[in-house]
């Protein structure tokens, strides 16, 4: 982020986070995984990893063995290739989740901070009212509304999962709005929506990155629920189905799906919850070695 | 401004976020969520059936009209009555009520008093290899699905070692407390997690504190600095953490609940959602939700009397 003409007499928050991070084994760790996750879903979404898991490789509920590592389910399919293909349901609903929760919790507190008065009253007032129901409500609600499939899940997890962060944009465009590197922006002659967008925002980011890391994993987390709720994704296998189907599979002793989901998800979601603390004590300076 | 009209004026405040809420639940489940007689009918339904449905259930009625029964609901507790099992409202949340709590109440009471004793402990040790392996056991905790939690507990606890209730529920104290116990243990399991997090940084936020040094350097011990002085100071947002958290409790834990067959009120809330049932999703959802403001303007409060630091405004 730093300007490369601007004299460097030190190094940036972000070329100091970046330092930090890299000396973090564990973040690099969490880092790999994720990126290896991330690779099996492409993998996964252009056909070459998982594009078998509808296919019938054994008998019904067969216990894991050579052939199939993680056994079959009830159809016969391989648990191992539905785990890979529910891979791609997970890091896409992960992501697109926290990008709209990111777009809007932005947006909504960088307005309320930055022009405070009516505007900020009715902002707050609205996510005060917005953030008193109970989140599986809004959630059934929405999928009632936009019927069930991976979309509902990505605005039904979207939508509800805003406000914390425009809370924390909030409080800290109120605390940058009066910085004299506003005032000389204003000085210049800068529109609102340059002071706003060009000048503030780069400088809350961190908080930003922080949040990403934890919305992605809740996203993750969440999926399960919906598909207990019967509002989960359709048609394709899903880390929550997966799990879902195990109510049914292990009084006949049926462990397999249930682990092999349970693990998949494990991985990726530990990842995230350690590349999150990492990212925290990197860019939060003033929780630095806490 | 003394503490009285901050809380006259912080309730004042309930007035418009309850609109509000009223407004959304309107806005969702009487505008946009489809017409319920569909659902409630099936799909062989005729026209002039399910017009008539529309008429009882006043869902032809103007919007201002079925908005202000939202509100007035609010406010009167009068909630109707459910569309699948024909009860009053207000009764099932009274018959639930009793069931939720004693799942929730003493499932909320031990997990927290076990996290805060946990993040007492690590932070005697901070630093050192048993406080970094509490938390990472937190947080691998944390990164495991609740419902594969309840799922594992039920099939192996209960089911294959019979070490508890499988499920089911009997009134009364004490026959209900065989069928909480593992409900509770998952609970706390649950919970444990993100509690020990959230405490541990409470605690050592206030250790770096300066009267810490000095309490240090009197010479007293690292004991007594923690329980006497750290633990008095660490209350404040230990309070706020927990107020913050009673009013979920309200709805029970909803999955807990309909696996083990408790017939609280999150199982109520759960076979409302399965079946469709509006008038009692819109109850629940408004009254967790009152709950809810009321308990933040509480915390509120009560952080302005316990830390007289904070002011007013």
């Amino acid at each position: 982020m730093s300007s490369a003409n601007a004299p460097q007499m030190s190094k940036s928050l972000w070329r100091h986070a970046l330092d930090s991070l890299k000396k973090d084994r564990y973040a690099m760790i969490a880092l790999a995984v994720v990126l290896l996750y991330t690779l099996i879903a492409l993998l996964s979404s252009i056909g070459v990893l998982g594009a078998n898991w509808s296919q019938e490789v054994g008998a019904s509920y067969a216990a894991p063995d050579m052939n199939n590592i993680f056994g079959t389910d009830i159809f016969g399919r391989s648990v191992l290739e539905k785990t890979i293909k529910g891979t791609e349901v997970a890091m896409s609903v992960g992501l697109v989740v926290a990008l709209i929760a990111i777009a809007i919790g932005v947006v909504v507190g960088a307005i309320a901070g930055y022009f405070g008065g009516l505007i900020d009253e009715l902002i707050v007032w609205f996510y005060t009212t917005f953030s008193s129901i109970p989140g599986i409500m809004l959630l059934v609600a929405i999928t009632l509304i936009m019927g069930k499939g991976i979309i509902a899940v990505y605005l039904a997890l979207g939508l509800t999962s805003w406000v914390q962060l425009a809370r924390l944009i909030r409080g800290e465009v109120i605390k940058h709005k009066d910085r004299e590197y506003v005032q000389a922006a204003s000085a210049i002659g800068s529109s609102h929506f340059r002071k706003l967008f060009i000048h503030i925002i780069p400088n809350v980011m961190h908080i930003v990155i922080i949040n990403f890391s934890l919305q992605f994993q809740f996203a993750i987390k969440s999926e399960v629920i919906l598909s207990y709720l019967g509002l989960g994704v359709q048609g394709q296998p899903s880390w929550g189905t997966m799990i879902d189907d195990a109510k049914l599979e292990l009084a006949r002793g049926v462990w397999w799906q249930l682990a092999a989901a349970t693990f998949a998800m494990f991985g990726v979601v530990l990842a995230f919850n350690i590349l999150g603390d990492a990212l925290r004590d990197a860019l939060d300076p003033k929780l630095k070695g806490k | 401004m003394n503490i009285y009209s901050y809380t006259f004026r912080r309730l004042l405040y309930v007035i418009p976020v309850v609109l509000g809420v009223s407004l959304i639940i309107f806005v969702l489940f009487n505008l946009v969520a489809g017409d319920p007689t569909a659902i409630l009918l099936g799909k062989h339904a005729s026209a002039s059936q399910m017009a008539e449905l529309r008429h009882e259930l006043g869902l032809d009625r103007p919007w201002l009209a079925q908005y202000f029964d939202v509100v007035r609901s609010a406010f009167t507790f009068d909630f109707g009555r459910s569309w699948s099992t024909k009860q009053e409202i207000f009764e099932m949340i009274k018959a639930g009520a009793i069931p939720s709590l004693t799942l929730s109440f003493p499932a909320f009471f031990l997990s927290t008093v076990l996290a805060i004793i946990v993040s007492l402990f690590v932070s005697f040790y901070r630093g050192g290899v048993v406080d970094r392996l509490v938390v990472f056991v937190c947080v691998a905790l944390m990164s495991i699905s609740s419902l594969a939690y309840i799922l594992f507990g039920q099939w192996f606890l209960a089911y294959y070692l019979g070490l508890f209730e499988i499920s089911g529920y009997e009134s009364g104290f004490p026959y209900f407390i065989p069928y909480v116990l593992l409900p509770i243990i998952i609970w706390m399991v649950l919970s444990v997690g993100p509690d020990v997090r959230f405490y541990r940084t409470v605690v050592l936020d206030e250790i770096y504190q300066d009267y810490v040094r000095t309490a240090r350097s009197k010479g007293l011990s690292e004991r007594v600095i923690l329980f006497k002085h750290v633990l008095k100071n660490a209350m404040i947002p230990i309070i706020t953490y927990v107020l913050i958290k009673i009013p979920f409790l309200i709805l029970g834990a909803l999955l807990l609940e309909s696996f083990f067959s408790i017939p609280g009120l999150g199982s109520i809330t759960l076979n409302a959602i399965n079946g469709s049932d509006f008038p009692v999703i819109k109850a629940m959802t408004i009254l967790s939700s009152i709950a809810y403001i009321l308990f933040s303007v509480f915390t509120d409060v009560m952080y302005c009397l316990v830390d007289p630091r904070v002011r007013l405004k």
